[in-house]
């Protein structure tokens, strides 16, 4: 592969899908062209196309305020007005569309006059503090004043104004100042176009209108803090709080967002090395533009206080930290790994990848664990939220991945949500789904738990199905039985698309009168009647989409979950084109990529098996190492392994599993059995307290690579600041510490550049043969699969045969948890996240995002609670099968009686510890959102919680008074 | 891996094709999933304590896929 070098282009310059103009209104879809002359060029545009647009794209710059390309138009400012030959008056050019053969004047003297005139009543009543205005050089208003040639403000600023209008400092990442404000309406327009949220409003009428958010302030209000009216201010009213401490960035470079699975891309820009502020990309194949509190504003852990620069060794976990230079590190691994295989065998060995790596840090770490430690046993953290997907959709429809495009929800008739909170786990495409909604799509919800889309502003469920946890496989049987029997399966597209002879075992399965919703109603608690007018609604209303999370897979029957989903799609006729689909959203940024890049046991790159002869001779050439046919460990299988001795080295790349995996007590016991475990991240997370050699990462601003979010879009990241992890030395991405790694263990790895491994990525992975660094550039992304048939890859799959060729039903016989309720266990306890905080919350606690959650709540219906005592802020002590955790009660009717609710991105909560071992069966993905607890009013924290606070100090302090090896 | 953990998760999986027409084709695809996706030790250690077990706590199909299909 050295003949393919890539070259990181030096001038940062942007190519032609980057174009960051600023059209003024958005494009218009239309087959019917109009050709008219502005400024005497002609100019030929999709017909309904605004006069502001077409000038732009003519290359005549209009000048405009009120008006951007990412809001529908308003014309409010008057700035953009022209003539046009044959009509009277001066039409606002963002409103007035194009027609055929106009001839439009965009500057004349009368113009002139009245943009002058507009902007200088905007200046009389605007502070006049440009030099140390914190957007000095980035404010449309000055660009404007100076456009229009305004001179002088005639009316003195000495009468009524709004220059001593006091700031709302409330929110921690952004001020406004409405002192400032021009009442343009593009933040309130952005609240409710782009974000969806309607948090801020106009309020009062003429001199008296200003922008308001809550009673008191942006915080006290319903907003998200997603930025969009950040975005969207043409002056300095609304701006970030970095740009005023740090002024404007100098350069800026597109990259990818490090949060969820909606892989958002962003513009970082920078001041050298120093972020001053991340821009979402107008041109993002995901987020067009758009983004939320996270990516946007919570990026500050990269450079927090608590991250660990230095890499760092010791013999036991009751030692302290030594502080070591990288090679000596590297080699102590590399002694203990070879040491504890020698005495143990190979297969005492395995590593953990994490999905929040880049696809070839996840690359490189298979390859170490399955081509030098001579196992397969290497697993991700797809293991415990979305594995079931995987093996679902392989079996029905011959592909581990989601079947459309985000935007495809433009064109869906009915959106069916099951287990999956888009709001605040996916809230960038939330926003595009709640803006189809408003269009008037129908919205079905199954979930136990009112989410935030059960009724928003303008967005009403037509079903909310509050079904109880773990019977999800009951509902889509029920939902099946409705198809069936009411003759509403689509059987010409059953016939041509589908194996025949499955659909019939399926057909007879669920027709059966014990899957009736009738039948099945009072065990999913939901009235027979919504159930059937669900499935007729998904049935007949058009495109139909189904949208689903961790509600889904996180069961123990979360594999067949997924095929009862795929099934239900199949029958509707709605899988290969644009509008339908099933959709799983996936959590974190690359849990796609994670899975695509051979991280499972039993698979290579590209969901090869590794029992598949061919597949596995491809990788040993290339490789030039034996591998092993047989199905490597699981995470759980490691774990369980461990805690009987036969399982010793672990080398964890960025996977936090003492916090993220079920049943804590059990990993930490298994973490402590093991004699070396290996932590690569950014901070001492909670099993680096129990790690022996910790190998500090890079974040995502320090390194190179790909992502590959839920829609199959694989982005680039970019590095934009030297990694951080030195300590004198010069820093590595963290593919770079794997490779090293990999030498040290007698099996060089020659890549220079992320790149370099993308490049062997592309040779040996068929879905990814047309992707490169090179075309990443060209094109912003590109969705797989991706070779030579489709070079720029394939937005929805499926399209005229399924990738195993027919489509499999499969038989989904509900067979209920054996976590069930009892006498001592009464309630259900079902775990989700929150808009503010990411996973195990390791980035998000440490930024301003705790402004919003500081600390894990459970939710408990006010029934429950009086039943116990409990009022709204209490301690509550939850105990389960496995083990006892105390938090804080929140009394909500969004839970229902018997189902309590939290969140665990603190590891303090210690919400695993009450989580049990219950896993798939398909694929031992954790039953983490249904435990049978009770819950009692305690004073004091519990026994695990104390151990824990006494163990984490401890460590801590291990690793604050930092001694060098000698 | 206890016996007892992988007693019930095999079980698990024959529960999942418990209600196909045909148990014959049933049990093969049992055993072709412990055979995809269970490390060899697992598997050793399922068939041997079949061995010695007679498969105590074991669901018949898992018992019949175990001793038919599963590949050491």
């Amino acid at each position: 592969m050295d003949d393919i070098k890539y070259t990181v282009p030096s001038d940062r310059s942007r190519t032609s899908f980057d174009d960051q103009t600023d059209y003024g209104t958005p494009a218009v879809q239309s087959n019917k062209l109009i050709t008219l002359s502005i400024d005497g060029r002609n100019v030929t545009v999709p017909d309904g196309t605004s006069i502001m647009r077409a000038s732009i794209i003519a290359g005549i710059t209009v000048p405009k305020l009120c008006a951007t390309d990412s809001l529908e138009p308003f014309g409010s400012c008057r700035l953009c007005v022209v003539e046009i030959e044959g009509r009277r008056g001066y039409p606002a050019s963002c409103t007035t569309p194009v027609a055929e053969g106009l001839k439009v004047h965009t500057q004349t003297s009368k113009l002139a006059d009245i943009r002058r005139g507009t902007m200088e009543l905007y200046i009389s009543d605007h502070p006049l503090d440009c030099l140390t205005c914190a957007t000095n050089g980035d404010c449309e208003l000055q660009d404007m004043a100076g456009a229009v040639g305004l001179r002088e403000v005639r009316y003195g600023y000495e009468g009524e104004n709004h220059l001593k209008a006091e700031k709302d400092e409330s929110n921690p990442y952004f001020t406004f100042d409405p002192s400032k404000c021009i009442v343009c309406s593009r933040c309130v327009r952005a609240c409710e176009e782009m974000q969806g949220t309607f948090a801020l409003t106009i309020s009062g009428r003429g001199f008296e209108s200003k922008v308001a958010s809550g009673i008191e302030n942006f915080m006290d209000s319903e907003c998200v803090s997603c930025g969009a009216c950040v975005q969207a201010c043409p002056t300095a009213t609304l701006i970030e709080k970095t740009v005023i401490d740090a002024g404007l960035p100098e350069h800026s470079v597109t990259t990818t967002c490090a949060y969820c699975g909606v892989g958002c891309s962003f513009n970082a820009e920078m001041k050298g090395e120093e972020v001053i502020r991340m821009t979402p990309n107008k041109n993002g194949g995901a987020n067009h533009g758009h983004s939320c509190v996270k990516g946007r504003f919570a990026w500050g852990y990269a450079t927090h206080q608590d991250r660990i620069t230095t890499p760092m060794i010791r013999k036991s976990i009751h030692d302290a930290w030594q502080v070591v230079g990288w090679d000596e590190a590297i080699n102590y691994a590399a002694i203990e790994i070879k040491r504890i295989q020698a005495k143990y065998g190979k297969d005492a060995a395995g590593g953990i990848t994490s999905s929040r790596c880049t696809n070839e840090e996840v690359y490189v770490t298979q390859k170490l664990v399955r081509a030098v430690f001579g196992t397969n046993n290497v697993d991700t953290c797809a293991r415990v939220c979305h594995s079931p997907t995987g093996y679902g959709l392989k079996q029905t429809i011959g592909e581990s991945a989601g079947t459309q495009t985000f935007d495809s929800v433009m064109q869906s008739d009915v959106i069916m949500i099951i287990g999956a909170n888009p709001t605040d786990g996916h809230p960038v495409f939330a926003s595009q789904m709640k803006r189809r909604l408003r269009e008037g799509a129908k919205l079905i919800i199954a979930d136990p738990r009112a989410i935030d889309l059960v009724s928003s502003p303008h967005v009403q469920a037509d079903y909310h199905l509050k079904l109880r946890p773990g019977t999800n496989v009951a509902l889509i049987s029920a939902l099946a039985h409705v198809l069936v029997t009411e003759g509403l399966v689509k059987e010409d597209y059953v016939k041509e698309r589908c194996e025949w002879d499955s659909f019939l075992v399926w057909r007879d399965f669920v027709a059966q009168p014990k899957n009736s919703p009738e039948a099945l109603s009072s065990e999913l608690g939901v009235p027979a009647e919504e159930l059937r007018a669900a499935a007729r609604l998904f049935a007949t209303g058009g495109n139909a989409a189904i949208y689903y999370g961790l509600g889904v897979t996180e069961h123990s029957q979360g594999s067949t979950m997924v095929m009862g989903i795929a099934n239900l799609a199949m029958a509707t006729g709605n899988v290969g084109r644009e509008g339908v689909g099933i959709n799983p959203l996936r959590g974190q940024n690359n849990v796609q990529g994670s899975c695509d890049m051979g991280s499972m046991p039993h698979e290579f790159p590209g969901y090869r098996h590794v029992s598949d002869n061919d597949a596995r001779a491809e990788f040993e050439s290339a490789w030039g190492r034996p591998l092993s046919a047989e199905p490597g460990l699981r995470i759980p299988n490691m774990l369980s392994l461990a805690t009987e001795g036969g399982f010793k080295a672990l080398y964890c790349v960025g996977e936090d599993i003492a916090q993220s995996d079920p049943d804590t007590q059990h990993v930490t016991h298994a973490l402590e059995s093991m004699e070396c475990v290996i932590v690569q991240d950014l901070f001492l997370n909670e099993t680096a307290m129990y790690a022996h050699v910790f190998f500090p990462g890079a974040s995502f601003l320090e390194k190179s690579g790909t992502f590959t979010n839920a829609e199959r879009r694989i982005s680039p990241v970019r590095r934009v600041m030297t990694p951080k992890n030195g300590n004198g030395e010069a820093g590595m991405e963290d593919w770079e510490i794997t490779a090293k790694l990999s030498t040290a263990l007698g099996y060089p790895m020659h890549y220079t550049h992320a790149a370099d491994i993308l490049d062997e990525i592309a040779a040996l992975t068929p879905s990814f043969k047309g992707v490169s660094f090179k075309k990443l550039d060209e094109l912003g992304s590109v969705q797989w699969p991706c070779d030579d048939e489709n070079p720029a890859g394939t937005p929805t799959m499926h399209i005229d045969e399924f990738v195993r060729g027919k489509g499999k039903f499969f038989i989904t016989e509900y067979i209920p948890t054996t976590e069930k309720v009892t006498k001592k266990y009464p309630l259900i306890l079902t775990t989700g996240r929150i808009l503010s905080q990411y996973n195990v919350g390791a980035q998000t606690r440490r930024t301003e995002n705790t402004s919003w959650h500081a600390e894990d709540t459970v939710e408990i219906h006010p029934h429950d609670a009086e039943e116990r005592g409990v009022v709204d802020g209490d301690w509550i002590g939850i105990t389960s099968r496995a083990g006892e955790t105390v938090l804080r009660a929140k009394l909500s009717e969004r839970v229902q009686p018997g189902v309590i609710y939290t969140t665990f991105h603190h590891p303090e909560s210690g919400a695993n510890v009450i989580t049990t071992d219950n896993s798939d069966w398909a694929t031992n993905c954790p039953e983490f959102k249904v435990t049978a607890v009770q819950v009692t009013k305690v004073t004091q924290l519990s026994d695990w919680q104390k151990n824990y606070q006494e163990f984490s100090d401890e460590q801590i302090s291990f690793a604050e008074n930092l001694e060098s090896a000698s | 891996m206890t016996n007892q953990q992988l007693v019930t998760m095999a079980n698990q999986i024959g529960a999942f094709f418990k209600s196909y027409p045909d148990q014959t084709q049933a049990n093969k695809d049992i055993g072709m999933h412990l055979n995809r996706y269970w490390a060899l030790a697992m598997r050793q250690q399922i068939v041997q304590y079949v061995k010695d077990s007679a498969g105590a706590g074991l669901e018949l199909n898992v018992i019949d896929a175990i001793k038919g299909h599963v590949k050491l």
